[in-house]
């Protein structure tokens, strides 16, 4: 009910080779902080800066606790902020980026798109809603963060 | 005797026939509120009841809820789907033993809230020693954060087994399993003998010690007959795999809730389902399989950290 | 006829000595306090007893066992006589039947205590209810008690009846209801032994050792209860019981004694030296587990108590010393009481099927309606024997009916 039905087959920008549509997964919309999308509204224009660093002006919260030795041009698009970029220098919108977890973590992926993996809500003979990736792993620091626990149940001793 | 003490014994003998005749009346359900009394005593059990006497039974409970918790309240009676039979997944790689889906049950199924009456257990083993050691697990963990490092976490509820014990041991049918395999209680035919709780090998069954304790505005009016309705003092309950959400095609409470998709549900006969995915490819196990329960509550590790 | 000399011999019953009121009003106080306290039950639930999910039987079905166990001793003893013709046992088939009978009454009290809906009872009827026969074990119980009630009250008052027409009973009506008797008086301990048995839930009872262990520990509690309450009999009326019949079934209470130690030994052997995690209620039983220990000095005081008896039992020149004969059998009602009782319901439930162990003794509540339980049975026993013993003793006899 709170679901956009955020629907794209993979566009592929720029010319490349004939692929199959992907499957359609039902997902929210990315878990942004408000405001921050699209990247665009900033980054249009602005020089691209491809030299590993640490971020100073802008983003300097975002600290990279994933692939280590890796940056954000790993990922994200340095040509297009407002997509994702694949290994093979193909580009997702953040809708799909599955897509981009995928490349190293394929066999989660595959479990993903299988229901396997992750929540899932709906439907069990009809429709389901899927989660993105990063509406439970935050790209920049991917490690499931611990949670409280509800409370342990009434001992019997304390039934009265 | 002379006469007059006959006389008065007879007097006094037809007054007492009397008074007790009329005492005996009184109880007579001449009234309709004494009418559902009876009507509640005399209850069929509900897989002998036809059509017609099932849908008298549902508005009488109905109007029962009704003036109990001023809400309305609806009683299903969804048969099984056909061609369905529901199986469990349980990722014990994933589950954090957060408790989310204790409580999302409590909300979904109107247990009573004093005394408090939980479904689903979630146990917490040490890894590393013995396997699921049942012994040495812990109920009534509560660290600040969940998951520990040293520990994993099992949930546990009815397992809605294939060949079930309680059914076999309950004296008067009151818990039998439903062809979409999910085993459930008629509550206003249990007597509260407590024979399948001794007979549950998983400690699923729960008792109504005493009244169950639930207020109206937490209540959820959409319940089944053969599951989450308000139950009573004195009968067994148990998970009924949602039994009001399930036949109506739509996952469990616990499921939905879970944050880290530890759960799967889905219909075993359907060889595109999530839960046929998981034992076809994980290592699957069920508890306690040496008493050929034959159980449909799954648990796999898909993930090893 | 035969109703208006019942009410006769009843009206009869209910005259005796100040001793005799005495009795019936302590009783009757006992029973009023028991009903008290389940009314409490009924009004609040069973949330009033210390069972809880972990637990889910205690007092009231601990209870219940030992009374099925003396209501199969109390006629498997007693009842070949009827076959056997040995005298000084035959005249007192009578009151073992009476006590069966009484004992079947509190099994059924008991049982009606313990069940969460009691007016459902309906419910477990053949053809009323939906009654689960074959498959429960509970269902198998509720007949083969039922029906031994019925064999028994049959034969009893059928001899009674012959008897207070001053005539002998035939044994063509009777022969066929003791032959149903003698197995059924067995089947009543293997069912409800079988009850525990056949869950695969709870080793500590899935063990094929237990049925043979109700009936060797039924044949020492039901026969020691019989040797008090037959020397009260005879002291507190005309019967006359030879103390042959008595040191007789003393000596039976040996044997049983002898078996039903060897098989707690074979028990013993078993969950010890195998040690799997299946030994855990045995160990919680005899040496307390994770720090929990309630039930620790009961078993070994019952098991000392046992031992004791069955070395007085043994011994013809001490049992048949009427005061150390006495001491052996209330130590062996005792040690059997706890060992059959809470020995046997408590540690099946403990640790739990999630390993949980919650430990369990019974409220007050739960006490004071047990109390109120025998205080009933009590009752019942005496108006029996106060009923039938003009009758047996001859005092009490009709002219048969003579068609005019």
């Amino acid at each position: 009910m709170l679901l956009a039905a955020v629907i794209l087959p993979a566009e592929l920008a720029g010319a490349e080779e004939h692929t199959p549509p992907a499957k359609k997964f039902l997902v929210p919309p990315p878990p942004f902080s408000p405001g921050i999308f699209p990247c665009s509204q900033c980054h249009q224009g602005m020089p691209a800066n491809r030299t590993p660093r640490k971020l100073e002006m802008m983003h300097q919260d975002i600290t990279l606790k994933h692939m280590p030795g890796g940056w954000c041009f790993d990922c994200h698009n340095p040509d297009n902020r407002d997509k994702l970029k694949l290994s093979n220098g193909k580009m997702v919108p953040f809708d799909e980026s599955y897509n981009l977890c995928g490349q190293c973590h394929g066999t989660i992926l595959r479990e993903w798109k299988a229901g396997l993996h992750g929540k899932r809500t709906g439907m069990w003979n009809g429709e389901k809603q899927y989660l993105l990736c990063v509406h439970c792993h935050w790209p920049h620091e991917p490690a499931f963060k611990p949670l409280t626990p509800m409370p342990p149940p009434v001992r019997p001793v304390d039934i009265k | 005797m002379s006469n007059s003490c006959r006389r008065k014994g007879i007097n006094r003998r037809a007054f007492l026939q009397g008074a007790a005749a009329g005492l005996a009346g009184m109880t007579l359900p001449l009234d309709n509120a004494h009418a559902s009394f009876w009507d509640a005593f005399l209850q069929k059990h509900f897989r002998e009841m036809n059509d017609t006497e099932i849908k008298k039974v549902i508005s009488r409970l109905e109007k029962e809820c009704e003036e109990k918790y001023k809400k309305v309240v609806s009683i299903g009676t969804e048969k099984p789907l056909p061609g369905v039979q529901f199986g469990y997944g349980l990722d014990l790689s994933r589950c954090i033993g957060c408790r989310r889906c204790v409580y999302a049950c409590v909300e979904e199924n109107n247990q009573s809230l004093d005394p408090q009456i939980h479904w689903i257990s979630v146990l917490r083993f040490k890894k590393g020693d013995k396997w699921v050691d049942l012994e040495n697990s812990e109920k009534y963990y509560n660290p600040e954060k969940v998951p520990q490092k040293e520990y994993f976490y099992m949930p546990v509820q009815c397992q809605q087994c294939e060949n079930p014990p309680c059914v076999r041991a309950c004296p008067t049918q009151a818990t039998w399993k439903e062809p979409d395999g999910i085993v459930v209680i008629d509550y206003n035919w249990c007597i509260g003998c407590r024979y399948c709780m001794a007979a549950c090998p998983y400690g699923a069954r729960r008792f109504n010690w005493a009244s169950p304790n639930r207020p109206a505005e937490k209540l959820n009016p959409k319940t089944h007959y053969l599951g989450n309705r308000p139950r009573y003092k004195g009968v067994v309950e148990k998970c009924t795999f949602c039994i009001q959400r399930t036949r109506n095609g739509r996952y469990p409470a616990c499921v939905e809730i879970c944050p880290v998709g530890a759960r799967k549900f889905g219909n075993l006969l359907d060889p595109n389902s999530e839960i046929r995915y998981a034992i076809e490819h994980k290592r699957v196990f069920r508890l306690k399989e040496d008493l050929n329960t034959y159980p449909k509550f799954y648990y796999f590790f898909a993930y090893g950290r | 006829m035969i109703i208006r000399n019942f009410l006769i011999a009843w009206k009869l019953s209910l005259k005796g000595d100040k001793k005799f009121y005495a009795w019936l009003t302590f009783l009757v106080i006992l029973m009023a306090i028991g009903a008290n306290a389940y009314i409490s039950q009924m009004n609040r639930g069973l949330i009033v007893t210390a069972m809880r999910d972990q637990v889910s039987w205690g007092f009231y079905i601990s209870n219940f066992t030992f009374l099925v166990g003396v209501a199969a001793a109390a006629v498997l003893l007693v009842v070949p006589a009827y076959l056997y013709d040995f005298k000084p046992i035959k005249e007192i088939v009578l009151f073992g039947e009476l006590l069966a009978i009484t004992a079947i009454t509190m099994c059924i009290m008991f049982i009606m205590a313990d069940m969460g809906q009691p007016w459902r009872v309906w419910h477990l009827m053949p053809f009323i209810g939906t009654m689960n026969f074959p498959a429960s074990l509970l269902a198998w119980d509720v007949l083969v008690l039922n029906g031994y009630l019925a064999i028994n009250t049959a034969i009893a008052f059928y001899v009674l009846y012959r008897l207070s027409i001053g005539k002998e009973y035939r044994m063509s009506v009777i022969g066929p209801l003791i032959i149903l008797s003698i197995p059924w008086a067995i089947s009543i301990h293997t069912v409800t032994a079988f009850l525990y048995n056949g869950l695969s839930a709870r080793p500590f009872w899935n063990a094929s050792i237990l049925a043979p262990r109700f009936l060797a520990s039924a044949f020492c509690s039901g026969p020691a209860l019989m040797i008090i309450v037959f020397q009260l009999i005879r002291k507190l009326s005309e019967v006359e019981i030879e103390d042959r019949a008595l040191f007789k079934i003393a000596e039976l209470i040996a044997y049983a004694m002898g078996i039903n130690l060897f098989l707690l030994g074979a028990e013993i052997f078993k969950e010890f030296y195998s040690g799997s995690i299946h030994s855990a209620p045995i160990q919680y039983l005899y040496f307390g587990l994770h720090g929990h220990a309630k039930l620790v000095p009961w078993i070994w005081t019952a098991t000392l108590l046992n031992l004791t008896a069955f070395f007085i039992f043994l011994f013809p020149k001490l049992r048949e010393n009427f005061t150390i004969l006495n001491i052996a059998c209330f130590f062996m009602i005792i040690g059997i009481y706890i060992e059959k009782g809470m020995g046997l319901v408590i540690p099946g439930f403990i640790p739990d099927t999630l390993g949980e162990i919650y430990e369990y003794s019974p409220s007050s509540t739960e006490v004071l309606v047990t109390v109120g339980i025998w205080a009933t049975g009590a009752l019942i026993y005496t108006m029996l024997l106060k009923f039938s013993l003009p009758i047996y003793t001859g005092k009490l006899r009709f002219q048969k009916y003579k068609e005019s």
